[in-house]
């Protein structure tokens, strides 16, 4: 089975701090991480491995300190993986990126299935995944939880709002994942030092020379950011004090009556 | 897609077992907005088996129109199916801007839609505006977590895309004497082009909680809990109250409440009446999702915790003395 | 920190420290407080290859050195060393089995350990502690096999282990000379696991008497020469004392941690008491004492891997180390005040932990008999 798993290399946005006088975000020292889901699109792919056979490849799309989430993916059982730079990708939305991605993937070969994470935790979008399938003409299904392969059929379970879809398809598909599809593992410590020693394949615009440039970076990208700002915050609380517990309560209990919320 | 000559904003209705999810009529009110904006009709998109009551309401909640595709192969979301409909719905009728909701169906159909029509997507979108020279929408939607947000234009191609998180905006004013016009197109998929079949569905179990997106009050806890267990406490100011349990992102890392229950970025948006926030610091990633209630009630040990910057208000203290003494007083009331 | 790491070491002990807080860390207070470590808290170690970091290759091990593989478990122990001594006293029986044995006893017991099995000495009986040559286990010889009998106490991984490296007596009359190492499965009959030791600190360890009551095992299971067991035990102590340094330092780091942050957040008298000279003098003795110790054991790793004999160098280490955790944790708890002394704050934990490094793999007054020794030899 031919694994491919698309990773992004993200900042950690638990870590994100607000300077509160200049009100903009202060990205020094915040560590830079894979991306959680990917990691258990990630592990969703290594199980399939260990349970099917095949060769796990990941594919990461940003600039070269993104190969450190590349070596992770090494350090944790991937066979392959390939940073997809270039100054031509740079500003991608995410239908170019998607484009770009889809485009890599094909370079790097067949594929039974692509797997991703349900969303970055930098954008929050949720689209660049499923429109790679969509550029790729390939099936898709988001939120899976868990899938398993009957002959030809895939089948898998599916997260939605409601309960969980199991769903029967074939390959190739791209599949999300989720939080709850799987625990990712660690890193073995053999793996580590040998992802260190590994080669990172490298996919620039050169080595795409089907591909449409007019899909690709800033130019290629249908949305345009306009302006970006902090939220403010408006600090107009009203403590409520009181010598017991008990004495908070029933003030706090009242002032919300008083202002008709209770 | 021209973009001339495109027009109308639509709004796609998503139904469960026939019945509409609340997030499509959430933004029939803020299609409204746009369309009155840009000087053009509110049109509901219905795909389904069984599409009645959702014709119904997407009238209710004031659609101008309602696109209505029905067959039995759409009885369940499949990315192809739907996409099959609404792509060939855009070739005829050309809209200048769609919405939907960011459900896990909304935002891979979304996706599917965008790229095909080779447009932009704006995604989890929290307020929507018109820039009235251009008649480009300006989606504003936060990013980093809701350290940031930003405006976004898709000012080149048309459709203009967006999708909003469930809860993000509340429904409008119901009017039932609206009567939109209904225009039913037969579009067919053929069951080899739908390549996904649901085979089977599991419910998820009712815990006869309520829905964070449906509840008037919500009691959430942080970090700060330090255990599962603990949230009983929380249960029970939340069931004087008629409302239901939420929680912060490091609750649910913690493994002490499901992700179904987080209130945040990466969980639900919730705009209840009231929200409690028991022990919870107020990551921007937390706030990001419960800053539209109502009345925001903080209690933190920590009297510099960030959460007191978006309180109504604040009780600097412990929440397993707080918490239960609000419970008694509420109790004594209800009583008396 | 005091050392210079490399990218490799780096990226290890990131990998460590995440499984590490994440997987074993929110357990530690509970198994502390029951005093047992349950088994599927290993299988985060096992997974990872902790069980095998410094094994060559070929006996399936990583390959690391001494040096790196001391950073891996310096790290591990700021979380709990109860758990990293669990492992090490396996790759330590696994090590020595590998330099004193045959090809195939090193082979046997390797294949042993590397599904995710733990191994253990059995030396130290009841009335044999810093005098080994007391021993009053025997090794009978019995056609080709020998017939072992004896109760050893204190045994770490005790109950855990799938296989021991046994002292015995096979010449009672011979004192040290008289004694001889064997490979002994746990799971060979006449093998019996004791009492498990309500200890003190390292509650997480598994600690037990181990009974042997007949045991027969084949004469090809004697590690070296007949006799040769005390100098393969001095040898294996040799490689623990420096191994039990490094957790140590990894205890008292977390004492450091602990207090320095403990130090900026307490207020008295309107001041965080980081601020109070007094404090601060106890923190950066702490502090000098955790960097210092720290370089000692490094120094002792690399001369270990470059093969050389650390019987001075290793005392030093172990004695030095272990006095400056017990003053560094002791002095945690003081600046913790009250609350050190509670169960709810991790720091009375660390000093109940470290005590027992002065006392084990040798007590510091025999080490320091044994650097005086060394002194009195090398000034002649």
């Amino acid at each position: 089975m031919n694994i491919v798993v698309c990773i992004k290399q993200v900042p950690d946005t638990t870590e994100i701090k607000i300077d509160p006088v200049k009100n903009t975000l202060i990205r020094t020292g915040v560590p830079s991480i894979m991306n959680p889901f990917d990691k258990n699109a990630l592990e969703t792919g290594l199980s399939l491995k260990d349970q099917y056979g095949g060769k796990v490849t990941v594919i990461s799309m940003g600039p070269p300190q993104a190969k450190a989430v590349l070596r992770e993916a090494l350090a944790m059982g991937a066979d392959e993986a390939f940073l997809v730079t270039d100054r031509a990708f740079g500003g991608s939305d995410t239908y170019a990126t998607s484009y770009i991605l889809s485009q890599a993937i094909k370079k790097i070969g067949a594929y039974d299935i692509i797997l991703g994470g349900k969303q970055a935790i930098d954008g929050d979008t949720g689209q660049t995944a499923p429109s790679i399938a969509e550029h790729l003409g390939a099936t898709r299904l988001t939120y899976v939880l868990d899938m398993k392969v009957e002959g030809d059929k895939v089948i898998a379970r599916r997260q939605v709002e409601e309960g969980v879809e199991v769903i029967e398809t074939r390959f190739p598909v791209l599949c999300t994942a989720t939080k709850e599809s799987n625990k990712p593992r660690y890193a073995t410590v053999k793996g580590v030092i040998s992802s260190l020693k590994a080669e990172i394949g490298q996919i620039t615009l050169a080595d795409l020379p089907d591909s449409d440039t007019t899909k690709m970076g800033l130019k290629g990208s249908p949305t345009k950011v306009k302006a970006t700002f902090t939220p403010k915050r408006t600090a107009n609380c009203v403590n409520i004090e009181g010598n017991s517990p008990l004495e908070v309560a029933g003030s706090l209990i009242g002032k919300l009556v008083e202002a008709k919320v209770l | 897609m021209s973009f001339d000559t495109c027009k109308d904003v639509w709004v796609f209705i998503e139904c469960f077992q026939g019945q509409p999810k609340s997030v499509g009529l959430e933004l029939l009110g803020q299609g409204r907005k746009l369309a009155d904006g840009l000087k053009q009709d509110l049109c509901a998109v219905v795909i389904g088996k069984d599409v009645d009551t959702a014709i119904k309401e997407a009238g209710a909640y004031g659609a101008d129109k309602v696109y209505v595709v029905k067959g039995d192969e759409y009885e369940n979301y499949s990315a192809d199916g739907y996409g099959n409909v609404f792509l060939k719905l855009c070739e005829k009728y050309d809209p200048n801007t769609i919405l939907v909701g960011a459900t896990v169906n909304g935002r891979d159909l979304g996706s599917k839609i965008a790229v095909s029509l080779r447009t932009g997507l704006t995604a989890d979108c929290t307020a929507l505006s018109v820039e009235e020279e251009t008649g480009n929408v300006v989606w504003e939607r936060p990013a980093f977590g809701g350290n940031l947000y930003a405006q976004i234009l898709c000012s080149e191609t048309r459709p203009q895309m967006g999708t909003c998180r469930p809860g993000a905006f509340k429904k409008p004013e119901r009017n039932d004497a609206n009567q939109p016009e209904i225009i039913v197109e037969e579009i067919h998929t053929p069951a080899e082009e739908i390549r996904t079949k649901v085979i089977d569905f599991i419910k998820a179990c009712e815990d006869n909680d309520m829905r964070l997106d449906e509840a008037d009050v919500i009691v959430s806890g942080g970090r700060g809990m330090k255990n599962a267990e603990n949230f009983a406490i929380l249960k029970e100011l939340a069931d004087v109250l008629g409302g239901t349990v939420g929680c912060s992102r490091a609750a649910v890392d913690a493994g002490w409440m499901p992700q179904t229950k987080q209130v945040g970025q990466t969980g639900s948006t919730v705009t209840p009446k009231i929200y409690f926030a028991c022990a919870i610091s107020g990551a921007v990633q937390h706030v990001a999702g419960m800053s539209g209630s109502g009345t925001i009630i903080a209690i933190n040990k920590d009297e510099t915790a960030p959460i007191f910057e978006v309180a109504d208000y604040g009780i600097v203290g412990d929440v397993f003395e707080i918490v239960p003494a609000l419970v008694k007083e509420l109790r004594a009331r209800q009583q008396g | 920190m005091s050392l210079l790491y490399t990218e490799e070491q780096k990226a290890l002990l990131a990998l460590v420290r995440e499984m590490a807080e994440n997987e074993i860390k929110p357990h530690v207070k509970d198994a502390d407080e029951k005093g047992e470590c349950p088994r599927e808290l290993f299988k985060w170690g096992f997974d990872m290859g902790l069980h095998m970091l410094e094994i060559p290759e070929e006996y399936g091990g990583t390959g690391l050195s001494y040096e790196t593989t001391a950073m891996i478990f310096e790290e591990l122990a700021k979380v709990d060393a109860g758990y990293a001594i669990t492992f090490v006293t396996t790759f330590v029986a696994l090590r020595n089995v590998i330099l004193a044995g045959t090809k195939e006893q090193g082979q046997y017991f390797a294949d042993k350990i590397a599904p995710g099995a733990f191994a253990g000495f059995a030396l130290t009986e009841p009335n044999a502690g810093s005098d080994p040559a007391a021993m009053r286990a025997t090794a009978v010889k019995d056609g080709d096999e020998y017939i072992l009998n004896g109760t050893k106490t204190f045994i770490t991984n005790g109950a855990l282990s799938d296989v021991f490296v046994g002292f015995f007596k096979t010449d009672p009359a011979a004192g040290h000379r008289g004694i001889s190492a064997f490979i002994v499965d746990a799971d060979a009959p006449g093998v019996t696991v004791g009492a498990h030791e309500n200890k003190m600190g390292l509650r997480l360890s598994n600690t037990t008497d181990l009974i042997f009551e007949n045991v027969r095992v084949k004469a090809s299971a004697m590690v070296g020469p007949e006799g040769s067991g005390f100098k393969l035990a001095l040898n294996a102590l040799n490689l623990s004392r420096a191994f039990v340094a490094t957790l140590a330092v990894g205890i008292m780091q977390r004492a450091l941690d602990e207090s320095v942050k403990y130090a900026k957040e307490r207020k008295q008298f309107n001041t965080p008491i980081i601020k109070f000279q007094m404090v601060q003098q106890m923190l950066a003795d702490m502090a000098i004492k955790v960097e210092a110790s720290r370089c000692l054991v490094n120094n002792t790793m690399r001369m270990m891997d470059q093969g050389i004999m650390v019987q001075k160098e290793g005392s030093i280490c172990k004695t030095f180390v272990s006095d400056c955790a017990q003053e560094v944790t002791s002095n945690a708890v003081q600046i913790f005040g009250g609350y050190g002394y509670s169960k709810e704050y991790p720091v009375e934990k660390l000093m109940r932990d470290c005590k027992v490094f002065q006392i084990f793999e040798g007590a510091n007054q025999i080490q320091r008999m044994t650097i005086a020794n060394v002194l009195d030899k090398e000034y002649k």
